[in-house]
């Protein structure tokens, strides 16, 4: 065992590998009508100072697998299992204060409408200046510059003035962009961005995510971009994870996914989207059905009910086995299909359109 | 700020003229003859007649009004009871003494109750209904939630009574409830007036614990709670500094009105206590058939009422910055 850097609980040291490495992770509630399956044997991983884009529908799993990495859930009705490294570090049963040092510090988070997600009372140059006082210790004169030269920094004008001004007080988009300068004021190695354009204007969206891209070229930060778009994906990630049911569907890089998707949930995803370089006569054909409810999801592939596809794989795989990703590296889909099979199918459809 | 209480002031008085001109009106609207009542029971019509004319009573209604409206500011002499220097609400009819002495005489019993009660069940609701909200689920909510149940089913002319028999006359821990002058003594005044607001605060501190605690708990599910948490902020700061901000705005609403009540429901405790305060004084107008007095009080508590409102907005818009005041 090597030593250990800066982690202060023993035995927690491990070998170099991916900045974050989840590892067979399960999030269940328990709830008045049951156990809630949100998410169900998830793995991934994030290299250093890259992108991944977690995408599926309302539900899949995607913010409470981010809301555990922070471990946000209270403990009282939620039991987790598996594996979450931050580097060296174990978060899964970490303790309070342990999480507490690091949520802000190393690990900080924007949610999706900034808001509701802001604080009314306060104003944005406290909120931005606490986080600062809380991990750096920093007093309140050192951490309002500070707040003042984060708000530069996310390109919000007259800093100096707008520090005092409250959430309500700002656009849409300065509250966005308030926000990520709170979330990057203690330069965390990590940044969780929650559906960070959705409740924006389109511009401004573009903004944001310029904004994103350009703070991480500066400071190698690695961020996991959740959102339901796979336009934001497209222009943003380097990595993509597809998620359904709170499990993966298929994870690869970009490029991988989105032109040669694998998984006929994504195939789903990537057509049910409008596209410029298409025929305005090319139908938009959503994914059909409704997503599972993760009480009692539905044996064998959570996606059967809603696949087209399944009578293809011959035996009844699809109803009774639950698929996992496979290969577990680089481009990997959780489907019987074989891939000559999906090529078939999607040079079909190709033909079809065409 | 400025504005927002020039303009609040200003309302402030429309609304103070429009409750005397109603009180006014529904006052000569009664069937009872002010001026007989006054005059006694064997009244020839002359005598009547020159009462009539001393009260000012042979004047159209709204000449009287007028005089009764500018005596408050320049004064106004009365034939039968001489000069009456502003601010002159009058004299009353019953007891031939000014109006304006009888309720500052009066007014500090009613203010004492009132003020001191409001302290007692904020501070007590509020501290069980974070605490019901910081253990939620847990015994000590539990207990908080259900006591506050049982003190809102109860009356102040049940528990009053009650607590005064053991507490004064069984235990002899306090003295019976009376008022002294807070200048003269305030710790007098404090111990004096202890049952009356202990007795008070038992059945409204539990509207406030049970507010306290929903709000405190929806609160905590908010999104600007969870990003509190996100940033690593401790659980007692998160509940402390977010959480409470929030969950102060709906309670110190309820307040404003719980403050009218508290004021207009004088008249119960006073009764029950044997407080000689404005509450009594009222109760005494109307069946003497009084009319400065009863415009007086009236006057003078809708005046009360409307300037702790201006407090509670002000205090309202110094807790959430959104509310702003021009």
């Amino acid at each position: 065992m090597t030593t250990v850097s800066w982690s202060s609980e023993p035995g927690t040291s491990r070998g170099p590998g991916p900045f974050l490495s989840v590892r067979d992770l399960s999030v269940r509630f328990s709830t008045e009508d049951g156990v809630v399956r949100a998410v169900d044997g998830l793995s991934f991983d994030v290299e250093k100072g890259t992108t991944l884009g977690i995408v599926g529908e309302s539900g899949s799993g995607k913010s409470v697998t981010n809301l555990t990495v922070l471990g946000l859930h209270d403990p009282a009705h939620t039991e987790i299992d598996g594996e979450i490294w931050l580097e060296d570090q174990e978060l899964v049963g970490a303790s309070g204060s342990t999480l507490e040092k690091l949520r802000g510090n190393r690990v900080a988070m924007i949610f999706q409408d900034p808001l509701t997600s802001l604080s009314p009372f306060h104003t944005i140059g406290r909120q931005i200046g606490e986080v600062y006082r809380r991990h750096r210790g920093a007093n309140r004169k050192e951490a309002r510059e500070r707040a003042i030269e984060m708000l530069e920094r996310v390109g919000i004008p007259q800093p100096a003035t707008r520090v005092d001004h409250y959430p309500h007080e700002f656009s849409g988009g300065m509250r966005q962009r308030a926000m990520i300068a709170m979330a990057l004021v203690c330069d965390p190695d990590l940044l969780i961005a929650d559906e960070p354009t959705t409740a924006l204007d389109v511009t401004v969206q573009a903004q944001i995510l310029d904004l994103l891209k350009d703070l991480q070229q500066q400071f190698g930060t690695t961020i996991i971009l959740i959102t339901h778009d796979l336009g934001v994906v497209a222009s943003t990630a380097d990595n993509v994870l597809v998620m359904y049911a709170g499990r993966a569907a298929e994870q690869g890089t970009v490029r991988e996914v989105l032109s040669k998707p694998r998984h006929p949930y994504t195939w789903g995803l990537l057509s049910s989207m409008p596209r410029l370089t298409s025929s305005v006569d090319v139908p938009l054909v959503p994914v059909r059905g409704t997503p599972p409810s993760l009480l009692s999801p539905p044996a064998g592939c959570a996606f059967h009910p809603r696949c087209d596809f399944s009578q293809l794989v011959g035996s009844d795989l699809c109803f009774t086995q639950r698929p996992d990703i496979s290969p577990e590296s680089g481009h990997g889909d959780a489907c019987y299909l074989t891939l000559q099979q999906k090529r078939d199918i999607r040079t079909g459809d190709t033909k079809e359109q065409a | 700020m400025t504005s927002f209480l020039v303009r609040r002031v200003l309302g402030a008085i429309v609304i103070l003229i429009l409750i005397s001109l109603i009180t006014f009106y529904l006052f000569y609207a009664l069937p009872r003859d002010p001026a007989r009542a006054f005059c006694g029971k064997i009244c020839p019509p002359a005598t009547l007649e020159l009462v009539r004319h001393n009260l000012g009573m042979d004047k159209p209604l709204f000449v009287q009004y007028w005089l009764w409206l500018s005596a408050i500011f320049v004064g106004r002499d009365f034939t039968q009871f001489g000069p009456c220097p502003a601010p002159c609400l009058g004299y009353s009819f019953a007891t031939q003494e000014p109006v304006f002495d009888a309720i500052v005489d009066r007014f500090p019993v009613t203010l004492s109750l009132t003020i001191g009660a409001s302290v007692v069940i904020l501070s007590f609701g509020i501290l069980t209904g974070m605490l019901a909200a910081w253990k939620v689920g847990q015994p000590l909510d539990k207990i908080a939630s259900s006591s506050s149940v049982i003190g809102a089913s109860l009356q102040i002319y049940f528990v009053g009574p009650l607590v005064v028999f053991f507490v004064v006359d069984t235990l002899g821990l306090l003295p019976r409830p009376s008022y002294v002058q807070f200048t003269e003594d305030p710790l007098t005044w404090f111990v004096h007036l202890l049952i009356p607001w202990l007795v008070l605060s038992i059945i409204f501190t539990a509207n406030y614990t049970r507010m306290t605690r929903s709000q405190m708990l929806e609160q905590l599910a908010e999104d600007y709670v969870r990003t509190a948490r996100a940033k690593g902020m401790s659980g007692r700061s998160v509940f402390f500094r977010f959480a409470w901000r929030g969950a102060m705005i709906p309670i110190i609403t309820i307040f404003g009105v719980d403050l009218a009540t508290l004021l207009g429901g004088a008249i119960i405790t006073e009764q029950t206590f044997t407080l000689h305060g404005i509450g009594e004084l009222a109760v005494q107008a109307v069946q003497n058939t009084d009319l400065p007095m009863l415009l007086g009080v009236t006057v003078i508590g809708a005046a009360a009422i409307v300037f702790l409102n201006i407090v509670v907005d002000v205090l309202y818009a110094f807790i959430d910055p959104r509310v702003r005041l021009n």
